[in-house]
């Protein structure tokens, strides 16, 4: 295809789409919501001139037609992308994950007996399915690590997955946690609305259920935090602030929630609150100030 | 201080008993009208802000304008009621829904589900040379998101921007942040004015600026 400057513009290719039958709006919203290209072009005069468009106006009148039709489409659509699909793919990946690292143990120690030079991994699946085998139990071997490669990538395809349709399903929580910690937390609670309606002090210690019980049955002190100690905020606090740290978190966090559940659109102040209580949290360790230790104890 | 003209199509008008701001179009966010003229509420708009603090925006009225971080279409609205062709950027699907509402009656308001840090995106829809770009963008990176979308502007073109520095960052000083974004700025663009938005919105800074 030659890339003239007409080519590159979101009104290009309408001739052969209606030739090939396709719905006219249906693909001018594809191609406003997928097309990409570098540079900005005088588009309303390419339009006139590759026929598109009779005059500027007849052009800005279906830029309008077109870009409306589009932009509620493609809301319909995102929005659409729901908690629950959100579960299946943060399960799936993490199922991938730890399947790939199983199996690639048991590659790597059967790869070790026939090739010298085996690593441990993925990484060393990965060396591994480069070989060319000889022999059928060399075969089976390289087959074995193919397929912990092929997981591994599947493992990655199904993050990215994440990074796309977090924000959307929850986009408070998906900017304050980041798209995985996001789908896990709505994972753990068993969607946006379960999480939504939980207390903070759950939300703090979501997947730390074992060590919960240990300390409602006695046998130990209470958790500080759950999942969201994979937060920088908590991860990096230093360990006497983190109780803080993750009680902080867990709060903003399941406002975050309600907010993505009950309206659904982003609140700045909610984020900002965030960012200088934590400020003020890890201000403490420069202070000298001492922690909250006995506060969580 | 002689105050610069607003442009045509945005005037001073007695609405509900009061002299607002105001532009003449369909209602979108329940603001109060008279006559067919919908009040512009500083507080609500940067753009607003600035045009009641009397920030020169060069603008005259039927401009072509890139409206960058539309939100749900409060400010963009207006913009359209008094500029020419008006592609109006936002990335959340959920104000998208309600800029689409504004945008259906206004037939030269072009919404856009995109994201304002990657022009790429939507070069393919938004044509060059346009005479203003508008930005509202409450991410980190602002003069970043500026600079990537000089290429959308004309040469004597003007950028009206609203630099919110809690995001940039909530901890430090506005002052020190709004110094950082102006020196990533001057790279792309020279700075014409800056003014505090403060008495309509706190610690943002608001500039004129054109391509260098």
């Amino acid at each position: 295809m030659t890339d003239t400057d007409a080519d590159a513009g979101w009104f290009a290719g309408r001739a052969a789409d209606e030739a090939a039958g396709r719905d006219p709006v249906e693909a001018a919203r594809e191609r406003i919501a997928n097309g990409e290209t570098d540079r900005p072009r005088d588009w309303p005069a390419l339009a006139v001139e590759s026929g598109f468009a009779d005059s500027t106006d007849d052009y800005y009148d279906r830029l309008h037609e077109a870009t409306v039709a589009a932009t509620r489409a493609t809301v319909r659509e995102r929005e659409r992308a729901d908690d629950q699909q959100l579960i299946h793919a943060v399960r799936a990946m993490d199922d991938c994950e730890r399947t790939a690292n199983e199996l690639a143990e048991r590659a790597a120690e059967w790869a070790g007996s026939l090739f010298d030079d085996a690593e441990p991994g993925i990484e060393g699946a990965r060396a591994v399915a480069a070989r060319d085998p000889d022999g059928e139990l060399e075969r089976r071997a390289v087959s074995l690590a193919e397929r912990v490669v092929g997981l591994a990538a599947e493992r990655d395809a199904l993050a990215e997955t994440i990074d796309r349709i977090a924000p959307p399903v929850a986009p408070n929580l998906a900017e304050m946690a980041g798209p995985e910690l996001a789908a896990r937390l709505i994972a753990l609670a068993g969607g946006l609305e379960p999480l939504a309606k939980k207390p903070s002090g759950t939300v703090q210690v979501l997947g730390a259920e074992d060590a919960l019980f240990a300390h409602l049955s006695g046998r130990a002190p209470s958790p500080k935090h759950g999942i969201i100690y994979t937060h920088d905020y908590v991860r990096n606090t230093r360990p006497e602030d983190r109780g803080s740290a993750a009680r902080a978190l867990a709060g903003k966090l399941t406002l975050a929630a309600r907010v993505d559940h009950y309206a659904g659109e982003r609140r700045e102040t909610l984020h900002d609150e965030l960012r200088e209580r934590m400020a003020t949290i890890r201000a403490r360790a420069e202070d000298g100030t001492d922690g909250d230790a006995e506060v969580d104890a | 201080m002689s105050e610069p003209d607003l442009p045509a199509g945005v005037e001073r008008r007695e609405i509900a008993g009061e002299t607002r701001l105001a532009t003449e179009g369909s209602p979108v966010y329940g603001e109060p009208t008279a006559d067919g003229w919908r009040a512009w509420d500083p507080e609500r708009s940067k753009l607003g802000g600035m045009f009641e603090l009397g920030l020169d925006t060069g603008l005259s009225g039927g401009e072509t304008v890139l409206y960058l971080g539309a939100a749900s279409g409060t400010t963009v609205s207006h913009v359209a009621d008094f500029a020419g062709p008006t592609y109006a950027v936002e990335f959340a699907p959920r104000p998208a829904r309600d800029l689409v509402e504004a945008a259906e009656p206004r037939d030269r308001l072009f919404p856009l589900l995109k994201d304002a840090r990657k022009p790429e995106t939507y070069a393919h829809v938004v044509e060059a040379d346009v005479d203003a770009i508008v930005q509202d963008v409450a991410t980190r990176g602002q003069a970043t998101v500026a600079a990537r979308n000089a290429r959308f502007l004309a040469a004597d073109g003007r950028l009206l921007l609203a630099v919110k520095a809690r995001s940039e960052d909530a901890t430090a000083a506005p002052k020190a942040v709004f110094e950082g974004a102006l020196d990533e700025l001057r790279e792309t663009y020279e700075i014409l004015e800056t003014q505090r938005l403060d008495r309509f919105h706190e610690d943002h800074l608001g500039v004129v600026a054109t391509p260098r």
